[in-house]
């Protein structure tokens, strides 16, 4: 639907004529060993993280260098073949996805750390170095790299980039767009260009904003200079527990009130617990209804005195249990739990749909009860983790994929999600992105005309619609077709002096 | 906000783009001086005032465009809480859409962060008239392209903010200024110095005080922070009161520095490491070495911004001398951004009907 070919173009050629001619078109470009196209080549490159969505790509190119990339993606631009640039392909709502007729361009070997500077705290790097690379490399100037996804010891930087990835200590220290300063890369006709600069700002629009989160709509990121931060002395981590979900959600709130910032404010429900318990054995309270996880961190005096302020509220709000982690690995043994709780979940079910979506703060409690509601209307079991402090949630809907019905239950499980936490004055997705995952549920949180603005940024970018098309925007047929579409009182419809039956 | 505030203005926008006219957004018209000159009708937003939404607790505040400034500032102050990025008022007056329009911060921006970094979404009247929603008032939101924050800095060319929500954040329980008398070079290797320790780093500023240079640096955080950084750093600690003044006076430029004579002003943003740049006349250096201002006499334009060019930034000229003849205000873009700013700008305006030379001229030299 939103191919970017016209279908005379796609008729004209069968798949294998078209592969034929891509692979003819790339191959002076490209050392032999960086094309593949045949099918047991492609193979792993046909899902992400998100991997009940499949599709073979037609070719996939390994460029190595600058040049190969403007080489591949002019090729491409010129015969009108879609591309999707693709990293570690660990993003979780199918943002690298192939497209059935065009090339996935694996940046996989862009992999190198430029510079880390500790003078100016900035490191360039290529878009292929992973997230936590980046920390390590600076780690003897006692410099990090601040944004944290769970995935960070495999996600590279193009894809933080591309996805505005966040993570644990996010409310503290921002998210990929508050930490990177300039990003370099190809526009769809392969043309060099920069977004931002090792200056604060830019002449012109801000468009580095723009492009972090486009999910690889826009342009073709291959070198980032990230933000590094000093890395505080100390960290020290409260677990707080509770025995009513209502009363976690407000000291979650009562501690913002108090003019706190968390380093990291996390929570899980009782299931949830139960399945990290069972797998890191980390000491977890299983007869708490809600576990608090609240990190302060900074110089010795400043974590004393903020853990005292975190800990009075916290009991206040009428924790049942209260322990402060004494020394670092206290500290990683309270975190080790809510780092794994994906891979808890996936002992304990066959399949979970992690869900992403984030609420107003205050309405913890309210979207947790709605979820124990669904668990019932739809027969599945659900568990709980959030970024508490900035509201983002990630319900862990378990299923069986072998059953058709089971699958069935859980899509419709998580658009109820979704929709609930729009209703809630919320987004449909935190920090995973929309990908093909969440086209649906794009309808329910943005108006028709909003979505064609949003194509319209698209086409100013990339003209031809060649880069990653298909991804993040529903078109209006597709929404017409989900039989969703917004609507806000007081604004106004689309083509609204349309007469209508 | 009211409803009929907004028809109207959606009116006004309608009508201006079947009749090919001009508009030109003006909140409390305060920065008139800041960009390109403005062309066509003023388009008012004071009827947009007014606070939507305010949950200390959410750190979320949702305003109408038209609302002033020094309301917004007034109501969070009453809640302990604040705009970080404390953004410059000039003469007073200013709104929130002006804010977000011209995009400028204050003194702390390079500890913590910018207008468009606190920008969680926004109201958008485009062109077209139609009234779009980007963003929301959660602090993670990846649903779709992140429009609202290039409004940031969009000097009214893409559309006019109808209301936005803004991040907001508590005040920090402890502030201190300490002085050190020593030369720019010296004072730029000690901000990056101190920018790579823990410390609770806000804002620095650089000038010359009689002749002798003298760098003043805040320090915001937990007391105990601030406290334990005042002992490790020595200094010269400021009267509260008198630097909080002094503070305020160089955020809003009151201070004397920028009343300076006849010259042009320029701002010029570099990174914060770029050394001492070769141009005539003492700047005034912010941002811990990130932004630095400079007087100079008409007809320098070239050789300031050839000198922000080769630091690796880009000069603006701020204010221009009084009667000198018309120069370019911001720099010239590449050809492929260039490209994709008039495309962005026909996608949200398509009959030109908000005035977009204040942002970009309609010839621009490429270099």
């Amino acid at each position: 639907m939103n191919a970017p070919l016209s279908s005379a173009e796609q008729g004209s050629l069968s798949a294998s004529a078209r592969q034929a001619q891509v692979v003819q078109a790339l191959q002076p470009h490209l050392p032999a060993h960086a094309l593949i196209w045949h099918d047991e080549d492609t193979v792993p490159y046909e899902c992400d993280g998100l991997t009940a969505y499949r599709q073979r790509p037609l070719v996939v190119a390994l460029p190595e260098t600058e040049a190969q990339v403007a080489a591949v993606l002019k090729a491409c631009h010129g015969l009108g073949v879609p591309v999707v640039a693709r990293g570690a392909g660990t993003g979780l709502s199918g943002g690298a996805m192939p497209h059935a007729l065009g090339v996935t361009m694996s940046l996989a070997k862009f992999n190198r750390i430029v510079k880390i500077d500790p003078v100016s705290r900035t490191a360039v790097v290529q878009c292929g170095v992973r997230n936590l690379a980046i920390s390590e490399a600076a780690a003897p100037f006692n410099l990090y790299y601040a944004p944290d996804p769970s995935s960070q010891i495999a996600c590279t930087i193009g894809g933080n980039v591309a996805e505005n990835s966040g993570g644990v200590h996010c409310l503290k220290y921002g998210l990929t767009l508050h930490n990177v300063l300039r990003v370099r890369g190809f526009t769809a006709e392969g043309e060099p260009i920069e977004f931002g600069s090792e200056a604060l700002d830019c002449a012109g629009l801000d468009l580095l904003a723009l492009v972090i989160g486009s999910e690889g709509m826009l342009a073709v990121t291959t070198e980032v200079t990230v933000k590094l931060v000093p890395k505080p002395q100390l960290a020290r981590c409260i677990m707080a527990s509770f025995d009513d979900v209502r009363k976690a959600g407000d000291a979650v709130a009562a501690v913002i009130a108090a003019g706190i910032i968390p380093a990291g404010l996390e929570m899980m429900d009782k299931p949830m617990t139960a399945a990290v318990e069972d797998f890191v054995r980390a000491g977890y309270d299983l007869d708490a209804a809600a576990i608090l996880l609240c990190e302060s961190d900074g110089t010795p005096e400043e974590v004393e005195e903020e853990i005292g302020r975190m800990t009075e509220v916290l009991r206040r709000c009428g924790a049942t249990a209260i322990a402060c982690s004494e020394n670092e690995d206290e500290r990683l043994r309270f975190w080790s739990g809510r780092k794994n709780a994906f891979p808890a979940s996936g002992r304990i079910s066959p399949d979970y749909m992690c869900l992403d979506s984030t609420i107003p703060r205050k309405r913890l409690a309210d979207i947790l009860l709605a979820i124990q509601q669904m668990e019932i209307k739809y027969g599945l079991r659900c568990c709980n983790v959030f970024h508490a402090g900035d509201g983002n949630l990630h319900p862990l809907v378990l299923f069986d994929a072998n059953d058709p019905d089971e699958l069935h239950r859980c899509e419709l499980f998580g658009a109820d999600i979704l929709e609930t936490s729009v209703a809630m004055g919320g987004t449909v997705s935190g920090e995973h992105g929309v990908g093909v995952e969440k086209l649906n549920s794009m309808c329910v949180q943005f108006t028709a005309a909003e979505n064609e603005q949003m194509f319209g940024v698209k086409r100013a970018f990339d003209p031809a619609g060649l880069l990653n098309p298909g991804k993040v925007i529903p078109t209006l047929s597709r929404c017409a077709e989900y039989g969703k579409q917004v609507f806000r009182a007081g604004q106004a419809m689309p083509f609204a002096d349309l007469p209508r039956f | 906000m009211t409803t009929t505030a907004l028809d109207e203005i959606v009116e006004r926008i309608r009508a201006a783009a079947a009749d090919r006219a001009t508009l030109s957004i003006r909140g409390g018209n305060t920065k008139a001086f800041y960009g390109e000159a403005a062309h066509g009708a003023a388009l008012e937003t004071a009827a947009l005032a007014g606070i939507t939404s305010y949950e200390p607790s959410e750190l979320v505040v949702t305003v109408g465009a038209g609302t002033p400034l020094a309301e917004l500032e007034a109501l969070l102050a009453g809640q302990g809480q604040c705009l970080p990025f404390e953004p410059p008022r000039f003469a007073g007056g200013g709104t929130v859409g002006g804010m977000i329009a011209a995009g400028l911060s204050g003194p702390a921006r390079a500890s913590v962060g910018a207008v468009r970094d606190y920008l969680l979404g926004l109201t958008l009247v485009n062109g077209r008239g139609e009234v779009l929603v980007f963003g929301g008032q959660v602090m993670k939101n990846v649903a779709g392209y992140d429009v609202s924050r290039v409004l940031a800095g969009s000097m009214g060319a893409l559309g006019l903010v109808a209301q936005a929500s803004l991040k907001v954040l508590p005040v920090a329980p402890a502030e201190a200024t300490l002085d050190f008398a020593c030369g720019q070079a010296d004072a730029l290797r000690l901000l990056n110095e101190w920018g790579g320790r823990p410390l609770p780093l806000n804002a620095s500023v650089w000038r010359l005080r009689d002749g002798v240079g003298v760098l003043s640096l805040r320090l915001r955080g937990a007391v105990a922070a601030v406290e334990a950084a005042c002992a490790q750093l020595g200094g010269e600690r400021q009267d509260a009161e008198r630097a909080a003044a002094g503070w305020q006076a160089l955020r809003d430029q009151q201070h004397p520095w920028f009343s300076a004579g006849a010259a042009a002003l320029w701002r010029l943003s570099v990174p914060q490491t770029a050394p001492v740049l070769d141009l005539d006349g003492a700047p005034l250096v912010e941002w811990h070495g990130g932004q630095r201002w400079y007087l100079a006499p008409p007809g320098e334009s070239h050789r300031v911004r050839a000198a922000a060019r080769a630091a690796g930034g880009h000069a603006t000229l701020f204010r221009p001398a009084a009667g000198a003849r018309h120069e370019a205000r911001f720099d010239a873009l590449s050809a492929p951004l260039e490209r994709i700013h008039r495309a962005l700008l026909n996608e949200f305006d398509p009959d030109a009907v908000f005035d977009r030379g204040r942002l970009l001229p309609a010839t621009t030299t490429a270099h």
